[in-house]
């Protein structure tokens, strides 16, 4: 299926301090399009645990919204990319409850199942890119 | 010298500051009665440092005095609601107005390029500081809120005794939790209350490092031989929290700080009774 990107745009994220402006752009997006306040939350807090691993993994990076739309529904797409060491084991680290920094170890599968589309590309020593989408109604 | 060229400005100092501020008024930036002194002494004290001048601008002590007036005026004119552009623009203008008194003094386009140029110069220099105390003025303000909003944010209040309730609004960082925990703990101390209530209506999203601040501050609440209730957990929040898969089952959680008080005044075996009419 094809989908369409309305509007766009880009945000560096070097402390964390960036963290709240972003998700609030996030946030603004999902209200311009109408999704609903649950559906909102998943996609902040989604948003939140990936700027977080960008962070905190990646040394920083750089975001990119985007307003997309797919003929029927309506959506927000947020991508995360890093140039840090990348993930060694992809598999590992989508499971519940692994963790190679201490936390609770629930950033990336939990986040996967708050939004509609999950993607991760990741390369050892050249960076991890993140690509998440909630439709409106999904 | 082109120095003699920009000293000359001084003997033409009155009909400098009439095209001055003919040029402010059509800019814009014209403030009247109060600008007018400011104006005329900056004009005074700039010429005649130009007189005096010998050598390089930036070494001039005369110059010294000529920046740090620039910078109260623009400090003053900020204050007084002006913008940054309007700043600049009092400058500016006055460039303008000594450049073309410059034509008029100086026949030579050689001389007149370098005495332009010095002018330049120097006026873009204070420009520049005008721009620099008008951050500075900015990031104080900026300072001082920070200061006061992490002052009022975590407010830990007695709602009975033996109870504490702490309301945390807005994002929980470890910065933060750091605080929110401290304050909590201490207060639990000073208190002698034996349960505390953590109130989280107004933080917008819970995600997996918020939970994790959350169960650390409840473990060590109850180290503390306290129990802890986190309250205010809104519809979208819980939902969010099962997808996430953060586990939260051993912590007493209540949808609204009245229940969360209801269950704490059971655990005190308190009873809220209505009284009866005779």
């Amino acid at each position: 299926m094809t989908t369409i990107t309305n509007s766009k745009e880009e945000a560096l994220i070097i402390r964390e301090q960036d963290v709240v402006p972003l998700r609030n752009r996030v946030k603004e997006y999902g209200v311009k399009i109408g999704m609903s306040i649950l559906n909102q939350t998943k996609l902040i807090t989604a948003t939140s645990e990936l700027v977080r691993n960008l962070l905190k993994y990646g040394g920083g990076g750089k975001v990119i919204i985007e307003s997309v739309s797919n003929g029927r529904d309506n959506g927000v797409r947020v991508t995360f990319i890093d140039n840090g060491p990348g993930i060694a084991d992809l598999s590992l680290a989508m499971k519940d409850g692994y963790s190679t920094g201490k936390s609770l170890g629930l950033g990336l599968p939990g986040t996967k199942r708050l939004v509609n589309e999950f993607d991760i590309k990741t390369e050892l020593g050249n960076g991890t890119t993140v690509t998440i989408t909630k439709w409106k109604n999904g | 010298m082109q120095n003699n060229f920009l000293g000359g400005l001084k003997e033409h100092e009155n009909r400098l500051l009439t095209v001055w501020s003919q040029l402010l008024i059509e800019s814009g930036s014209d403030d009247g009665a109060v600008e007018e002194e400011e104006s005329k002494e900056f004009a005074s004290l700039f010429l005649s440092a130009l007189a005096t001048l010998n050598g390089r601008f930036q070494d001039s002590q005369e110059f010294e005095k000529v920046e740090d007036l620039i910078v109260g005026i623009s400090t003053s004119r900020g204050k007084r609601g002006f913008s940054p552009r309007e700043n600049a623009q009092y400058l500016t203008t006055f460039k303008q107005a000594s450049s073309q008194i410059l034509s008029e003094l100086i026949t030579d386009s050689e001389n007149l390029y370098q005495a332009n140029l010095e002018l330049n110069a120097i006026i873009d220099n204070m420009t520049i500081m005008t721009f620099e105390a008008f951050m500075r003025g900015r990031e104080d303000i900026i300072s001082r809120q920070v200061d006061e909003i992490s002052e009022i944010s975590t407010p830990v209040i007695t709602v009975w005794e033996g109870i504490v309730a702490l309301p945390i609004i807005g994002t929980l960082d470890s910065s933060r939790t750091q605080i929110v925990m401290e304050n909590l703990l201490q207060q639990i101390v000073d208190t002698g209350s034996s349960i505390a209530i953590l109130d989280i209506s107004g933080v917008p999203a819970v995600d997996s490092l918020v939970a994790q601040h959350l169960i650390k501050t409840v473990s060590a609440t109850r180290l503390m031989g306290a129990e802890c209730i986190i309250s205010g957990i809104r519809p979208e929040i819980a939902q969010t929290v099962v997808h996430l898969g953060i586990d939260l089952t051993g912590i007493i959680t209540k949808a609204s700080l009245a229940s969360a008080l209801k269950t704490a005044f059971d655990m005190l075996q308190l009873t809220v009774v209505k009284r009866k009419l005779v």
